[in-house]
């Protein structure tokens, strides 16, 4: 197969041969970090621009190791480095960055939408890094990545993502990509953190966390976003969030026997996650920041146009 | 100057059905006649214009009762001028002007500013809407009867709702008095809560903060609840939900003195239309679901929607080409809005007849103005031609706004004459 994405915005657009081979991919990228001398020429005189816009830590240093470790060079901007500070439009700032020719052009953004935007206003590749509560394919990906390694395929899994899911990039990303693997989404969260008609977007909507988790064979928590929380009225107070939506060890057993816990960080320990189950031995929670790295460099290969060059060659 | 039009199938409801002879004569419609009854003028008699009106439709001139006309202040998107030549190429012959200009029109030097800058555009006509409350703050009345001697001929706080309930009282009582419509823009801004599409499964898919209908239609209920206590005439502005038809339904059955008004968008696409994040299907309130806008056409049809204004709310394109959440709201309205009104025609929601009093009759009424085709009145004229298939351009927009939706859409029916006071002010092909 010929990979022909020139941009990875949101998984959405990627078919279940795509996804397939993006993860067959990474597999291979995996081994490369575990070496010694952590470095392959593959992507060597490719230039790659990590444009931030909104803070993050993983995910930018993910993606950073990932080039380095291609050969690519790597150059981060963030919002405070830009030129938005100075009132610089969206359009402006990409169109600035693109005449100093990158190949690849990463990008995060606090408004839905921003990197398919860009990727209209620029040619070079746009690899979306999260876009508002839009999209975060990478992150998707690499979950997949990391229940594959551990259950083998998707095929009628069970997986329960729990948490605002209103607000999440995360979970609209998994949602989409976990069904069209195969896999069978059930999500909980109050009423308040569920967005209209996500029922049609490929998963099903419990009544209450037990009934979310019982029997589950995947169950991802996501964080819940504090910094969203000023003067929205999504939940009361955090105790009365973990009560009814943390995971703990009591809930945790209503699973299946060898659930794999998953969460995309940073965590609330306490709030959505028990310090026992995000540190217990079913968590694959730092197993998917790993896979992360192999999952991006994976990424760039791919629309830098590796598969399209092995075949021509 | 003079103008006859011989032959013209006139379509004025509850005045004239047929084919007539119009003359205009200094601004007035001077006889209008059986055919063959008009005076033959000298064949090089200079100062007439005589027009084979056979195969066309005379209308009273079309009044769209919504419209941003951004002068004074923000000319970078429209001026008066622009705006009114825009009308008069859409066919409209006079538009009324939201106050939420740079500085408000909330007094009458802004109000007197307007329409003499209307006077030298020489295009169609403008009827100036005062602002409620001292720079749309929502606290104050402004002197508004002074606002009227100086012409305004209704008011609102349009985009910045009033959300006092006290303050809306005193208006609607206020206005009564002055025999003034209060027109209102249905909105709880809480409950909007930065929302920047409807709320539905697309804003779901796409991320996008979503706006309730609930947001539009709480805020109809209580301000019908208000023209109740007041006897006041409500009319609510650019509807776009199912609830708000249905409770402006229940209002009018029950006598209450409330009109309201749809925009073409409405009725012609939903959210699920809108290519993912395309600004230029960005406004508010927001195109809503299949549901709602089968709900706006039931509410033509039946009669519960009186009137068709556009909303027309011109941008400069980098005020569209920016992140979704940060672009403007609003799209141009002017030149399309005849053409996607003659498809209800087309699609058998409307007659002729109940499409001209939706876009000239009952927004004359609005505004206290009698625009039948009769001798003596003003000469504010549309003449249309039905059967003229057009394409969408924005670059071909005689507005300075390109922000519109239907670019690259066909449209059946369009404006070939707009004559406002007895004066051509827009032809193609006669």
């Amino acid at each position: 197969m010929r990979f022909e994405k020139k941009d990875i915005l949101d998984i959405d657009s990627l078919s279940r041969e795509e996804i397939t081979y993006i993860l067959d991919t990474a597999r291979g990228m995996k081994e490369i970090s575990q070496r010694a001398v952590k470095k392959v020429p593959t992507l060597r005189g490719k230039t790659i621009v990590l444009f931030f816009q909104e803070p993050s830590t993983r995910t930018k240093i993910s993606f950073e190791l990932a080039g380095k470790r291609l050969s690519a060079d790597t150059v981060a901007i963030s919002k405070s480095s830009s030129s938005i500070v100075k009132g610089e439009t969206l359009r402006d700032t990409v169109r600035t960055l693109e005449s100093m020719k990158p190949d690849i052009i990463v990008m995060r953004h606090s408004s839905s939408g921003a990197a398919s935007q860009v990727a209209k206003w620029v040619q070079c590749s746009v690899i979306n890094a999260g876009d508002g509560t839009h999209a975060h394919p990478s992150q998707a990906l690499l979950d997949m990545m990391t229940i594959q390694e551990e259950k083998g395929g998707f095929e009628g899994l069970k997986v329960s993502i729990v948490g605002d899911i209103s607000h999440s990039r995360v979970a609209r990303s998994n949602i989409v990509g976990l069904s069209r693997m195969g896999a069978h989404v059930t999500i909980c969260a109050p009423g308040t953190m569920i967005p209209v008609g996500i029922e049609h977007m490929g998963c099903t909507v419990a009544r209450d966390m037990d009934a979310c988790v019982a029997d589950a064979d995947v169950v991802m928590m996501l964080r819940i976003q504090k910094e969203r929380q000023g003067g929205s009225l999504l939940f009361p107070s955090e105790r009365e969030y973990a009560a009814l939506y943390g995971l703990n060890q009591t809930r945790l057993a209503l699973a299946a026997k060898d659930a794999l816990i998953m969460h995309p960080g940073p965590l609330n320990r306490g709030v959505e996650i028990s310090t026992l189950v995000a540190d217990g031995e079913q968590s694959v929670i730092l197993d998917q920041v790993t896979n992360g790295v192999a999952l991006r460099m994976a990424l760039f290969y791919l629309v830098a146009g590796g598969s399209r060059n092995a075949d021509s060659n | 100057m003079q103008i006859q039009i011989k032959g013209v199938r006139v379509v004025d409801p509850g005045n004239i059905e047929g084919i007539r002879d119009i003359s205009i004569k200094d601004g007035l419609f001077e006889a209008v006649s059986e055919p063959g009854q008009l005076p033959e003028v000298a064949k090089d008699a200079s100062d007439v214009k005589v027009i084979d009106g056979q195969g066309l439709i005379a209308v009273p001139g079309l009044i769209d009762v919504h419209v941003h006309l951004r002068e004074p202040g923000q000319e970078y998107k429209e001026t008066i001028e622009t705006g009114l030549k825009a009308a008069a190429a859409g066919g409209i012959t006079a538009v009324c002007a939201m106050p939420n200009t740079k500085p408000v029109n909330d007094n009458a030097q802004v109000t007197a500013f307007i329409l003499s800058q209307a006077k030298k555009a020489n295009a169609s006509r403008v009827y100036p809407v005062g602002a409620i409350s001292r720079n749309l703050e929502g606290e104050k009345l402004n002197d508004i009867a002074d606002m009227k001697k100086a012409g305004i001929r209704a008011v609102t706080d349009d985009g910045m709702p009033v959300t006092d309930s006290q303050l809306m009282r005193r208006t609607l009582e206020y206005c009564k008095s002055l025999g003034l419509p209060v027109l209102v823009h249905a909105e709880d801004k809480r409950l909007a809560d930065g929302g920047s599409m409807n709320e539905g499964l697309p804003a779901t898919v796409m991320g996008i903060k979503g706006i309730p209908n609930a947001a539009e239609s709480v805020m109809v209920m209580r301000d019908i609840a208000l023209a109740e206590l007041t006897g006041a005439r409500v009319h609510f502005c650019h509807m776009s939900t199912a609830q708000s038809i249905e409770a402006i339904r229940a209002a009018k059955a029950k006598g209450l003195p409330v009109t309201c008004e749809t925009a073409p968008h409405y009725f012609t696409l939903t959210d699920a239309d809108m290519p993912a994040y395309d600004t230029n299907f960005k406004m508010n309130p927001p195109l809503r679901s299949d549901k709602d806008r089968a709900a706006i056409i039931e509410g033509l049809t039946d009669g519960t929607i009186d009137m068709i204004a556009t909303d027309h709310a011109p941008h400069a394109e980098d005020e569209k080409q920016v992140e979704f959440d940060l672009a403007a709201f609003g799209i141009v309205g002017l030149e399309t809005s005849l053409g996607l009104s003659l498809a209800l025609v087309a699609q058998g929601h409307l007659t002729l007849a109940q499409l001209v009093q939706k876009m000239a009759k009952a927004p004359a009424d609005l505004m206290g103005i009698n625009n039948d085709i009769v001798p003596g009145n003003p000469a504010d004229l549309t003449l249309i031609n039905m059967d003229a298939g057009w394409t969408v351009d924005p670059n071909s927009f005689v507005s300075k706004g390109r922000n519109t939706p239907f670019a690259g859409r066909r449209l059946t029916g369009a404006a070939v004459l707009t004559i406002v006071d007895g004066r051509i002010v827009y032809a193609i092909d006669c």
